[in-house]
């Protein structure tokens, strides 16, 4: 086109950004790759080889290794024997290894970028803006983190082999939230990529072959699904992280429950983006560019549902349209591209079939008016508005351009709005106001809130959700634990001893002479049991007790509904929670002779043993009391000029089942915390010695514990773990105990995709002040929210 | 090429905001918030880039956008008049020929001087349709006397001046009294007559981008044809979150009055590739439409001279050097 022609029409024109150096690698490989295991790159059988296309022409850009489960079991047996030299190189040698992997990114970066844009259809500007560099400065951060490792987590090891399974939106970006916190710590790993989306998988694992890390210690194996499948199944793994849907993070949840695999998971969310009336609508506006049409909106934390305020919302969706009418979809290696394509026609149907079936339900849609390209996966953007939040298309996620709107009144019905979903895992907040900015990002259920502001990553900050959006957070000093356990946990140890084993002798206490009859602890009341049946409590010679109600599926509904009305115990002060913990002690230490009697009488130990515990308990109590206001967040260093909080927050309605080894210390050490931090909680005590948990209701009641709280149902195990486990108002489940419900309580959790923390209760050495209490209680009783501030006004 | 650009069309910038009433809970509603600005700018220049004849075409059309400025203490009247020279003639027409542009149409949007010099400008630029501009109202502090300040844009007019570049009271922005710089702009435009007029924010002196928000909607109120971001004196003159604030209240006030504001920052633009990130900027939250002479004039001196060099580049495919380029 001549000069003096554009001069008039002043069009961006083409900007293509050159793939010779891409396409010249693929060449390199023939456009075939094997598995990369062991430091090399294996053979690819024809027959079982599956097709990478660009999406954005639908050409083939390379054959891959479809992996089999023998290959998953050959890859997870190199990364196991790789792992003992891994662990024992230290932080620090390893730390050098993530520094030579963040450089080799940065020299390599525009191949990345662009390897990236071919293969997912992003637009070339985010994959060398933004995936690649956040890629690298997660390594870099990563770096420091192996150097402080060994000083900073002592007490703690690797996991061992983790198996982890990323997403197509992000490739190398999801790789590097894998890899390099599991490398840094120690692990090593065998990685699966998403099957649209292999290729700089397979870039890194060349490059970091030619740093000279040690084979083994990172493996990547291609595949679908099924690939997956073997991956999370395969026993010699001891951790499995994923991103991706929260479909297949349900069924990962499934596979893995009993199997004693640690697991984290980074799933889907219908995120929120909030605009109050008092916001610059302007910039609000221009946010929502980088929150729904940024990766096409193929981003788990997408701000996808616009809430707006009434009062504002005509002028909010006249600028949306406006700014829409400027979005330039296309050629994603083209550099002036803001939409490319989506990633596959597969997704394509989805979206196309989700917003066909949402507008029968009501709404009217804007699409961008300018044109589409003709050939190639696109999708336009999209504005749907006027959406109830009954709709579809307020419900499920669409993970494209398509960005739905509704409108709210007032600040609380603003988050009400924004809460009512099941998933959980971002939100921005727009207001020029920070005492209401600052007053509903805590109220958000979600992991990580922006304030003016949507889609700030990096490596300093946690990430991940709430809900359904998984649990486990990536990045930040928060996301180093998941990769880590305590020295020694997983073995069990020979710590009972201190007890005796129950005496042939008659307990040396007789029953009491009146008759009580024990019920449950059900919002502050001691109530009946729903069944009217008791289960009889006797001595370790057979002798009867007492009697305590047999619980059933409705006393813990009427838990958890109690539970549920007293959540404003989350917003008492952490003093007077410490306060609280406190009196309970001093209540408990005033009986605590008829406490000893009453743990003797049903165990069996000595009148000493039992006197320990019992003064064991109280310190409990004083330790959670201690740490009630001292627990506390993070200001991370992330690279704006602003802040990213850490606010530790409850984590919600927890259900516990208490260790049998201990009837009262087993009980206060998973009370106390919870309490201590503001949850509420369904408490199913240990049925060797359920008398104590009865007797702890007075106590309880009168140190000012507000009714529901701490709520107590006696019963058997058997018949309330799948209740507790299923109950989809339960947010998190400590389960000490034998080993056979262990399966069940996981697996049943995988309905809400509540947090579990299941172990034996042997395996817990209750009596020992760093064991029995302490951080990794406190880490289970909280989540983590990121909180994204950034400020300046010069 | 379009008429409107063509050399014989110039001298049309008469005023074309008739002002409005000062709407002070426009004002107190505005909301700026700098961190999320920053961003939009920062991101910009990975948004959009213009690659080959693309950027010869606008960097071309940058030229037409400029306003040629000498504003020092020792401006003579010939430096004036070798100014006019080089803002008739801004390229060398070998390299015009080889673009396959008529040397015809590019020349600079206005020459900009101090009221001193404007007969000067007005006798060099003779019978061609060159505007000439002026800053006046006691430019660059604007704080001479009230009356004084109203007299020497009445005497620019009468002069013949094409173009009044009136500065604002920042005094008046930093202590909030809105109606005070509604009046004052309101007099000076009452001052400029019919004849175009471009307010000066001095924005590097107004504290906060709210600031600069604010003072942009009053201006546009009290009837400036363009806002201006700076007198090229201050500390800190253009910047690309002043200007993204700027353009966006051009903006709401089109679509609150039907009237269309121009644009000019000032101060600071030297480079070809800053004048596309302006331009870029301009296209995407105003359009195409605010590309045009009657609506975006960069305040430049040096920018000429490298936009040269880059067009030379392109026409021949070898790197040039400023001095191959006529001085202005």
């Amino acid at each position: 086109m001549s000069i003096d022609v554009l001069f008039d029409s002043l069009e961006f024109g083409p900007a293509p950004e050159s793939r010779t150096v891409a396409d010249k690698w693929l060449q390199s490989h023939k456009h075939r790759f094997g598995h990369f295991v062991d430091g090399r790159f294996g053979k690819l059988d024809d027959e079982q080889g599956f097709e990478s296309t660009n999406p954005a022409t639908g050409a083939v850009l390379a054959t891959l290794a479809q992996g089999t489960r023998k290959d998953v079991d050959d890859a997870v047996t190199v990364a196991r024997e790789a792992f003992p030299n891994w662990r024992d190189a230290g932080g620090p040698a390893r730390a050098r290894h993530l520094y030579a992997i963040a450089r080799a990114i940065q020299k390599h970066s525009r191949l990345f970028a662009v390897v990236e844009t071919l293969d997912n259809g992003k637009p070339i500007r985010e994959s060398r803006d933004i995936d690649i560099p956040l890629a690298a400065r997660h390594f870099y951060y990563h770096a420091g983190i192996a150097q402080l490792v060994d000083s900073s987590f002592a007490e703690h090891e690797p996991v061992g082999v983790c198996g982890q399974i990323i997403p197509w939106n992000f490739p190398l970006l999801m790789l590097a939230w894998k890899l390099a916190p599991a490398l840094a710590t120690g692990n090593t790993v065998v990685l699966k990529p998403a099957e649209f989306t292999s290729l700089s998988a397979l870039l890194f694992a060349e490059i970091v072959a030619d740093i000279g890390l040690p084979n083994g210690v990172v493996n990547i194996v291609t595949g679908d699904g099924a690939t997956g499948e073997h991956l999370v199944r395969h026993e010699g793994v001891d951790k499995i992280a994923f991103t991706g849907s929260t479909e297949v993070g349900r069924r990962i949840r499934q596979l893995t429950a009993g199997s004693g695999k640690s697991l984290t998971l980074e799933l889907g969310g219908k995120s929120p983006y909030i605009v109050f009336d008092d916001a610059d609508l302007d910039s609000a506006v221009e946010g929502l560019v980088d929150a729904i049409w940024f990766n096409q909106g193929q981003v788990c934390c997408a701000g996808s549902r616009l809430l707006v305020q009434e009062s504002v919302a005509g002028e909010m969706h006249d600028r949306i349209r406006r700014r829409m009418d400027k979005l330039r979809i296309g050629d994603p290696m083209d550099k002036s591209i803001d939409l490319g394509a989506i990633v596959h026609p597969v997704q394509l149907r989805r979206i196309s079939e989700l917003v066909e079936r949402g507008l029968s339900e009501g709404g009217h849609m804007y699409q961008r008016s300018t044109s589409m390209p003709a050939d190639g996966c696109y999708y336009p953007p999209s504005l749907i508005a006027g959406v109830s939040p009954s709709s579809i298309l307020m419900q499920e996620e669409i993970f494209g351009p398509v960005l739905v709107s509704t409108t709210f009144r007032t600040p609380a019905e603003a988050v009400e709005l924004a809460n009512n979903t099941r998933y959980g895992l971002a939100a921005s907040v727009w207001s020029e106001n920070i005492n209401l900015a600052l007053d509903v990002a805590p109220k958000l259920a979600c992991g990580v809130v922006w304030i003016n502001s949507t889609n700030l990553f990096d490596a300093a900050a946690g990430f991940g959700g709430r809900r359904e959006s998984g649990f486990g957070r990536e990045g930040g000093w928060e996301g180093v634990t998941a990769y880590l356990k305590l020295k020694g946990s997983g073995v069990p140890r020979e710590r009972a001893k201190g007890r005796q084993p129950p005496s042939a002798a008659t307990p040396r206490y007789g029953l009491s002479t009146i008759d009580r009859t024990p019920k449950l602890l059900i919002g502050g009341r001691q109530t009946r049991p729903d069944s009217g049946y008791s289960i009889v409590v006797r001595d370790p010679l057979g002798n009867r007790l007492s009697e305590v109600g047999r619980g059933n599926r409705k006393d813990i509904r009427n838990a958890v509904e109690c539970a549920s009305n007293a959540s404003e115990w989350r917003r008492t002060s952490a003093s007077l929670r410490a306060q609280i913990l406190y009196y309970i002690a001093e209540n408990l230490n005033a009986r605590a002779r008829e406490f000893t009697e009453t743990i003797v009488n049903q165990t069996g130990v000595s009148e000493t043993d039992a006197g320990r515990e019992v003064e064991a308990s109280m310190d409990r109590l004083f330790h959670y009391a201690a740490w009630a206001d001292k627990f506390d967040g993070h200001v991370h260093g992330v690279p704006i000029r602003g802040v990213a909080m850490a606010m530790k927050e409850p984590v919600g309605i927890v259900g516990v089942f208490c260790p049998d080894e201990f009837p009262l210390l087993g009980l206060v050490s998973t009370l106390a915390p919870l309490v201590a931090m503001g949850n509420t909680c369904v408490l199913v005590p240990s049925m060797a010695a359920p008398l104590t948990a009865t007797d702890l209701y007075q106590v309880l009641q009168t140190s000012d514990v507000p009714p529901g709280v701490v709520n107590i149902v006696t019963g058997y195990r058997r018949e309330l773990v799948e209740t507790v486990a299923g109950h989809d108002n339960i947010e998190a489940i400590w389960y000490f105990g034998s080993p056979r419900h262990i399966q069940k309580v996981e697996y049943a959790s995988a309905g809400n995709l509540k947090r579990t923390w299941a172990v034996a209760g042997n395996k817990i050495d209750w009596l020992s002040p760093s064991r029995g209490q302490g951080r990794e209680f406190l880490r289970n009783a909280t989540e983590i929210k990121n909180i994204w501030i950034p400020y300046g006004e010069v | 090429m379009s008429s409107q650009t063509a050399a014989g069309s110039g001298r049309r910038n008469v005023r074309h905001n008739p002002g409005c009433s000062l709407d002070l809970d426009r004002i107190s509603s505005t909301r700026v918030n700098l961190s999320a600005v920053e961003r939009r700018v920062a991101t910009l220049a990975g948004r959009r880039s213009i690659k080959a004849q693309w950027q010869a075409a606008w960097l071309l059309r940058a030229i037409t956008l400029i306003d040629l400025t000498t504003l020092s203490g020792d401006d003579t009247c010939n430096r004036v008049v070798r100014l006019v020279a080089k803002a008739l003639k801004p390229v060398r027409s070998d390299i015009l020929d080889s673009l396959g542009v008529a040397p015809a149409s590019i020349r600079v949007g206005a020459v900009c001087v101090y009221h001193g010099m404007a007969e000067c400008a007005l006798k060099a630029r003779g019978s061609s349709d060159l505007p000439v501009a002026v800053v006046s109202t006691g430019f660059p502090a604007g704080l001479s006397p009230f009356n004084m300040r109203c007299e020497e844009a009445r005497r620019s007019v009468e002069l013949g001046c094409d173009e009044v570049d009136i500065v604002i009271s920042r005094r008046h922005v930093l202590a909030g009294n809105w109606q005070a710089l509604y009046e004052e702009v309101s007099a000076f435009r009452e001052a400029c007559g019919n004849t175009h007029m471009k307010a000066i924010l001095a924005t590097g002196e107004l504290g906060t981008l709210r600031n600069v928000a604010k003072a942009s909607h009053v201006c546009m109120m009290a009837g400036a044809d363009f806002i201006k971001t700076s007198t090229g004196k201050e500390s800190v003159n253009a910047t690309l979150p002043v200007a993204l604030v700027m353009l966006r209240a051009i903006r709401e006030h089109h679509h609150a009055t039907g009237v269309a504001v121009g644009f000019k920052p000032a101060g600071g633009i030297s480079r070809a590739k800053q004048a596309l990130l302006y331009m870029t900027l301009v296209k995407e939250e105003l359009g195409r439409a605010w590309l045009a002479p009657e609506r975006f004039r960069f305040g430049a001196s040096s920018l000429l001279t490298d936009i040269e060099r880059q067009l030379e580049h392109h026409a021949t495919g070898r790197y040039s050097a400023g001095f191959r380029h006529a001085m202005g």
